[in-house]
């Protein structure tokens, strides 16, 4: 497609101001001299350009999305509409408090909901997304150790099969990260874990179901011996949708958490964000919430014992806005109903693909589940990239490739609760032709995808010799 | 209201292919201490209509002034009807990170002019396609320039003072030093700069304009910063550049800031976003996504994410930074209103912020009672002393759905005036203002 600068000339222009003979000189030295190269371009232009890329962009709306951890729902209309409606559109964050009452009365319905679907007793919405949320869920961890004066708390556990921002997050507060290996179950192993607790550990950070897309079966047993040990248990709230309704992270024993409200929750992704990352948490920790703290008579006030400022204002809270709609559209009937059929749409494409693919761990799953690849490529020369590149060419986003890392050839697939059987039934069709074309080789997979207006790029040109802005 | 599809046969159907009765036992997994028993205690879901019903009367809860004269960090500026109908495209609002570029070209050369746009306005050599905000862009960056001889950070004492929060609170978090650099005359102390400035440096970080709208002299600054072989990082409100001295200009290594003044509506403090530039020195230092331009398997010209191996899915603890999602959204938005207004329109609008702030600011300062608390030039905001306490002035204001000034403190207002302020609204301010004239 032309770049936005190609199709700018000189003088192309349709914004105006209003006419004004109000003009004062700004002193020399503060001017700027430097060229500005900015695209010039009319309106129609501008619309056609970015219509022209939307139409090159696929989205939920468009159809099936089944990047494993990413929860690729549905992100219902009355979402947008309320989001942009004035009074919370239009309103200054430093509006004096009786003026924004209706905003701090969405936050406080947003901790009403997520406290109580999850078993917590205290929630910020100040997190920008989910990484900013484990962030902030760590730095507790760290305040409540030292607040106690007990320094030698300096590692934090994390199982292999953890997202990539765990580990990070952990590092990124000075924590010595210690990764624990996944039994043969694809769970945490209790006996991997009792032999690196001791009192130098601060805490656990777990995803529940892991990203094996599987119920960690002892989850009670870990959270119990990490905290015989003195640490704090943080639950990483990516896989959420599987469980609303059926079991708590409160129950199963953990201190804080973090909630991508654009997985769980439904707000859209946006192309990478924004998102919010909610951190919810138990008593303990409820005074270590980040400022400002939004309390329940809607006051907003700064707690010197909190960690501090993660964020700006208030958070995101449009993207707040969005996702209390959709509390109050769901329900606890709703939610229930949400997390049921997550988990069959799951269990049900898996049981149509077992067949032909290998399942990374056989058993029930929760909201996704893993393909391993690996025989698979072993008997057809054909690898889990191919497989993904090939779903584009019948018109399905692919699912989330090699991740978990523990998984070698892996398709991590989450249909989400909102696909029709219908749909996953041709989903299954496509994997199962895909799977004949591989073993018969009736298609050269590796060249796929055929059908789009793009090949597959060379990444590592990109990387080796970055061009990074128009004209480099 | 639920987003479910499947009716009761089709769920049969599935349920009898996954070879069990019924829902619980796909949850049989569930050890019975995590089962939670019983109902969640909430509504039932609503209707489409309660729904809106309900957030509508939540929304009539909030205040939305006609006239606002309040920045402090949010800024009241137009935003043209074609950036908010393009930046609500569903393919746009609906999609995930790029992850697979051929289905995502659109998404991916948009955020990739993006980047252009950010280096167009600011000068510098790249930018990455945005973090969560100002404050978490000015951690990154600080973070960006320690190691284990330069860990020391310092920062003016007049920047945002939620930037500075979120500076501290991440230094906190990495176990870097923060200290802070005194002003005079509410402009950073080059004496006290110079005093601070030791080997064990790393940077230092200054806004201008400063959070009392004062443009520092951004090329000196950077001079001292530079002598001591430390980086320079500054923060700027991005519509500045249209009219003020460009990060590049100021040869600072970071440029990051607040990206909301940029086509951005107020929202009560977001979703925003944190843009971030550096020179090509840095680049492979920037945390979060980039987007780099290549060719396909037929030699055409497309987009990819690059620079994987910065990011924590690759490099898990070893990365400087845990981001994953950012403020893609936010920042299309931003390329869709810097293309929208053009070269021409940017400096405009930057000029024309400049114009009438200074206009309010003659105006203001001259009711007897009022004054100016400093004398060096602004932009789009200025302190002034106010003859009785701010919120006095300010429950004054409100009467005539005017949303006065920040109040710094009894008698100190941080007063913000933009392009779309007219000349009208700023002469009616000032009459109100004199109701208080000494």
């Amino acid at each position: 497609m032309k770049s936005i600068y190609e199709i700018s000339k000189k003088d192309h222009k349709t914004f105006k101001l209003p006419l004004c003979d109000i003009s004062y000189e700004l002193d020399d030295k503060y001017k700027r001299k430097l060229e500005n190269n900015l695209p010039e371009i009319s309106e129609v232009e501008l619309v056609r350009h970015y219509t022209a890329l939307s139409k090159e962009t696929y989205s939920v709306d468009d159809g099936f999305y089944p990047l494993g951890s990413c929860t690729m729902k549905y992100n219902p209309k009355v979402n947008e509409l309320v989001a942009a409606l004035e009074g919370f559109r239009d309103i200054h964050p430093l509006q004096d408090e009786e003026d924004v009452k209706g905003a701090l009365k969405i936050f406080k319905l947003a901790k009403e909901y997520t406290c109580e679907i999850t078993g917590m007793d205290d929630a910020t919405f100040l997190p920008s997304a989910g990484a900013h949320g484990e962030f902030t869920s760590i730095m507790l961890i760290k305040k409540y150790h030292l607040d106690r004066k007990d320094y030698k708390r300096t590692k934090i556990i994390v199982p292999d099969s953890s997202h990539g921002t765990n580990p990070a997050s952990a590092s990124m507060n000075g924590f010595d990260v210690i990764t624990i290996k996944s039994d043969e179950n694809g769970l945490v192993s209790v006996e991997e874990l009792k032999k690196v607790l001791n009192d130098e550990v601060a805490g656990i950070m777990l995803t529940n179901p892991n990203t094996l897309g599987l119920y960690e079966e002892n989850i009670v047993e870990v959270t119990r011996l990490v905290h015989e040990a003195g640490g704090l248990c943080y639950y990483d709230g990516a896989n959420l949708n599987a469980i609303m309704s059926v079991s708590r992270p409160g129950e199963m024993g953990f201190d804080c958490l973090h909630l991508n409200l654009h997985k769980t929750f439904s707000t859209p992704h946006g192309g990478g964000g924004p998102g919010a990352g909610a951190v919810c948490c138990k008593d303990i920790l409820s005074k270590y919430l980040p400022n400002p703290y939004i309390s329940d008579d809607l006051k907003i006030s700064y707690r010197d014992s909190s960690i501090g400022h993660v964020k700006d204002f208030y958070g995101n809270f449009l993207v707040v806005v969005r996702a209390v709609t959709y509390m109050l559209s769901l329900g606890r009937d709703g939610f229930k109903d949400a997390s049921q059929n997550a988990v069959l749409n799951a269990n049900y494409l898996m049981n149509k693909l077992k067949p032909y693919y290998d399942i990374a761990y056989d058993k029930t799953c929760m909201h996704e589940f893993v393909l391993d690849l690996s025989r698979f490529k072993k008997e057809t020369g054909f690898s889990a990239l191919d497989v993904a590149k090939r779903c584009i060419d019948y018109g399905i986003h692919p699912p989330t490739m090699y991740f978990p890392l523990i998984v070698h050839e892996a398709l991590m697939i989450e249909p989400t609760e909102t696909e029709s059987k219908e749909t996953l039934d041709r989903v299954a069709d496509i994997f199962i032709n895909i799977y004949h074309e591989a073993y018969d080789h009736s298609v050269d997979l590796s060249k796929a995808p055929f059908t789009t207006n793009y090949g597959r790029m060379d990444e590592t040109n990109a990387a080796r010799h970055p061009i990074l802005k128009y004209g480099d | 209201m639920a987003y479910t599809i499947n009716n009761a046969s089709e769920i049969k159907e599935m349920l009898e292919t996954c070879k069990v009765e019924g829902y619980q036992d796909l949850y049989a997994h569930v050890p019975k201490e995590a089962k939670f028993e019983g109902e969640l205690n909430l509504d039932l879901g609503k209707s489409e209509m309660e729904v809106i019903s309900i957030m509508k009367s939540l929304s009539k809860e909030n205040k939305v002034y006609s006239s606002i004269f309040r920045g402090a960090g949010a800024y009241n500026h137009f935003i043209p009807s074609a950036v908010k109908s393009l930046g609500s495209l569903s393919n746009f609002v609906t999609s995930y990170t790029p992850y697979q570029a051929e289905i995502s070209q659109g998404l991916l050369q948009g955020i990739f002019e993006y980047q252009s746009m950010i280096c167009n306005i600011t000068g510098m050599d790249a930018s990455n396609a945005s973090v969560y905000d100002c404050g978490t862009a000015a951690s990154e960056a600080v973070h960006m320039t320690t190691d284990k001889k330069r860990n020391k950070i310092l920062v003016s004492k007049n920047v945002k003072p939620s930037t500075l929060e979120i500076l501290k609170t991440y230094a906190y978090a990495y176990g870097d030093s923060i200290e802070v650099v005194n002003i005079k005359d509410g402009l950073v102390d080059k004496e006290d700069l110079k005093a601070k400035l030791d080997e064990t440096v790393a940077c230092f970080y200054v806004e201008s304009p400063n959070f009392y709208g004062l443009i520092e002299d951004t090329l000196e600054i950077g001079e001292i910063v530079h002598e001591n072989k430390s980086k320079y990082i500054l923060g700027a409100d991005p519509l500045s550049f249209g009219i003020l001295k460009t990060p590049k200009e100021a040869n600072c290594d970071i440029a990051v800031g607040e990206g909301q003044s940029l086509g951005l509506p107020l929202s009560f403090g977001g979703p925003y976003y944190g843009y971030m530039a550096s020179t090509k020195e840095l680049v492979r230092k920037l945390p979060g996504r980039i987007v780099g331009q290549t060719v396909d398997s037929n030699n055409k010209v497309g987009y990819v994410l690059t620079l994987q191996a910065r990011e924590q899915h690759i490099r898990r603890e070893k990365a400087s930074s845990s981001i994953c999602s950012n403020q893609s959204l936010c920042a299309l938005n931003s390329a869709i209103y810097m293309a929208s207004i053009g070269p021409k329109g940017f400096y405009e609008v930057s000029k024309r912020c400049y114009d009438l702030s200074h206009y309010a600011y003659e105006n203001i300062k001259n009711i007897k009672g009022y004054k100016n608390k400093y004398e060096t030039d602004f932009f789009l905001e200025f302190v002034i002393e106010t003859p009785v306490n701010v919120d006095i002035i300010n429950e004054r204001l409100k009467k005539d759905d005017i949303l006065g000034g920040y109040r710094l403190s009894d008698n100190e207002m941080l007063m913000c005036v933009t392009e779309v302020n007219t000349k009208e609204e700023i002469d009616k301010l000032v009459e109100i203002l004199k109701e208080f004239s000494l």
